[in-house]
């Protein structure tokens, strides 16, 4: 296969950054799509020049570190899947490719195709946790948890933190990621203690680090890798209302 | 006030302020279908509705507070989504959002500029003073608001405004209904496509409803 690509190239964060054009050759269809990137740059290392930076880590499909968007959607036109996960049979010979890094306001580029995400990190260490004195160990069965419940928080755990709601919400928002996080915690009888708490905290700390707020595009849940849906974010917003009606945050 | 500083709490406002003027929308128009009764029909509503001042008086301020607050955290959310996205893509691809979804803010204000001109037409009557139900009184001695009402949606330009007005309050709604359900967190899987569905049917409604009077006038179905 033989592909044009226009790449976003940033040389750092306070620096303007451009889409160039790049010629992919020669590609298996059975490449990945960052194995078609890899043999990009060891052309570019080759002429001598800077290649393309961009994030990677397990190349598996669950650690949610490739933030890129293809073509205008972020992790690129397969349904829920990675960028590391996409092949590139999904795409036809002589296609041009546009490559851009996830765009939000707390999502600034660090470098090409790199942004950091640290910001969800910061959401998940105002409340994304569960606090308390347990004592010693309980016996394995001491807290029961319903089948039904069990499930639908493991959907929930499903979310990677892979950014792609942010870069596809018109509104940057992180609406998908927090309520995924609330709803995990939310459905477990562990996650009961301080939950008014920490729907109030984890909110804020979305707004404060500049995200959007939700306003029901759902773009979020087509383009999430791990079908996060979003009941999830009614399920946070009826938390909200309850930690409204709780005298007691803790 | 920590709802009004929170996004979730800020959407809820928006949320409860949207349905309680969505849900005057619905009584509006049933009260206004008794046009479909004759010149007594809607003669007699309206006396109805101006011979308790004091309700009409609680009623239109709890509406123009509500809908200033829907006006103004509605801005102020939209600013801030702006800000928080300040660049697009160079390819533009949307998978769910729509165009209601995607101009709110613009249909809303753009209802709210309805809004403004169908109460200074029809409740101050300000804009065609020659056809008032102030001045004209039927043969009960009420206010005559069948025959300024046709009068009124004879001009086409004035037809053409209110078809266009609720076309717009309909785009506005098609998101708005589900979106407000999403909002107070009454949504599950199951449920959700009927709640899509339901928001669908009922703006459909809403719109339809209040564009068969313009053209029912128009068409000469009332004279």
């Amino acid at each position: 296969m033989n592909l044009t690509l226009y790449v976003w190239r940033q040389k750092g964060p306070d620096k303007p950054g451009r889409l160039e054009e790049y010629e992919a050759k020669g590609i298996s269809p059975d490449m990945s799509f960052l194995e078609m990137l890899d043999v990009v740059n060891e052309g570019l290392i080759k002429k001598g020049e800077e290649p393309i930076a961009f994030d990677h880590d397990c190349r598996e499909g669950i650690c949610g570190t490739c933030s890129q968007v293809i073509n205008g959607i972020p992790h690129g036109p397969q349904e829920k899947t990675t960028v590391c996960q996409l092949h590139m049979r999904h795409f036809r010979d002589g296609d041009a490719i546009y490559i851009e890094p996830f765009h939000a306001k707390a999502f600034p580029v660090i470098k090409d195709l790199i942004v950091d995400r640290s910001a969800l990190d910061r959401v998940m260490q105002a409340g994304g946790f569960v606090s308390a004195h347990t004592g010693g160990a309980p016996d394995a069965n001491a807290v029961l948890v319903p089948k039904s419940y069990a499930n639908v928080a493991m959907d929930a755990a499903e979310c990677i933190g892979c950014g792609a709601c942010v870069a596809a919400c018109p509104n940057g928002s992180a609406m998908l990621f927090t309520a995924a996080k609330v709803a995990h915690l939310a459905n477990l009888p562990q996650g009961k203690v301080g939950a008014a708490r920490r729907v109030c905290m984890m909110t804020d700390a979305m707004m404060n680090e500049g995200f959007g707020n939700c306003s029901n595009h759902y773009e979020c849940q087509a383009v999430c890798p791990k079908g996060i849906r979003v009941q999830f974010i009614a399920k946070l917003n009826r938390e909200f209302m309850k930690s409204q009606t709780t005298t007691r945050r803790d | 006030m920590y709802l009004l500083k929170n996004s979730v709490g800020r959407k809820i406002i928006m949320s409860v302020t949207g349905f309680t003027m969505l849900t005057f929308v619905i009584v509006h128009l049933v009260g206004n279908a008794s046009i479909y009764d004759g010149p007594d029909g809607i003669n007699t509503y309206a006396a109805a509705l101006h011979h308790n001042s004091t309700f009409l008086l609680a009623v239109r301020l709890t509406l123009l507070g509500f809908c200033s607050l829907h006006v103004f955290f509605g801005t102020l959310l939209t600013l801030r989504n702006n800000a928080a996205k300040p660049q697009g893509y160079a390819v533009n691809k949307s998978l769910s959002a729509t165009f209601a979804s995607k101009n709110m803010i613009w249909t809303g204000l753009l209802v709210a500029v309805f809004i403004i001109y169908h109460l200074l037409h029809f409740t101050f009557q300000v804009t065609n003073p020659e056809i008032s139900a102030f001045k004209h009184l039927d043969a009960k001695g009420r206010h005559d608001v069948f025959t300024m009402i046709v009068l009124s949606f004879r001009h086409l330009f004035i037809a053409l405004a209110y078809v266009c007005g609720v076309g717009i309050l309909g785009l506005h709604l098609s998101h708005g209904i589900q979106s407000s359900i999403q909002t107070v967190g009454l949504n599950s899987r199951k449920i959700f496509p009927f709640i899509l569905k339901s928001g669908m049917i009922l703006w459909i409604i809403i719109f339809l409803g209040f564009s068969s009077f313009p053209i029912a006038i128009l068409t000469g179905i009332f004279k």
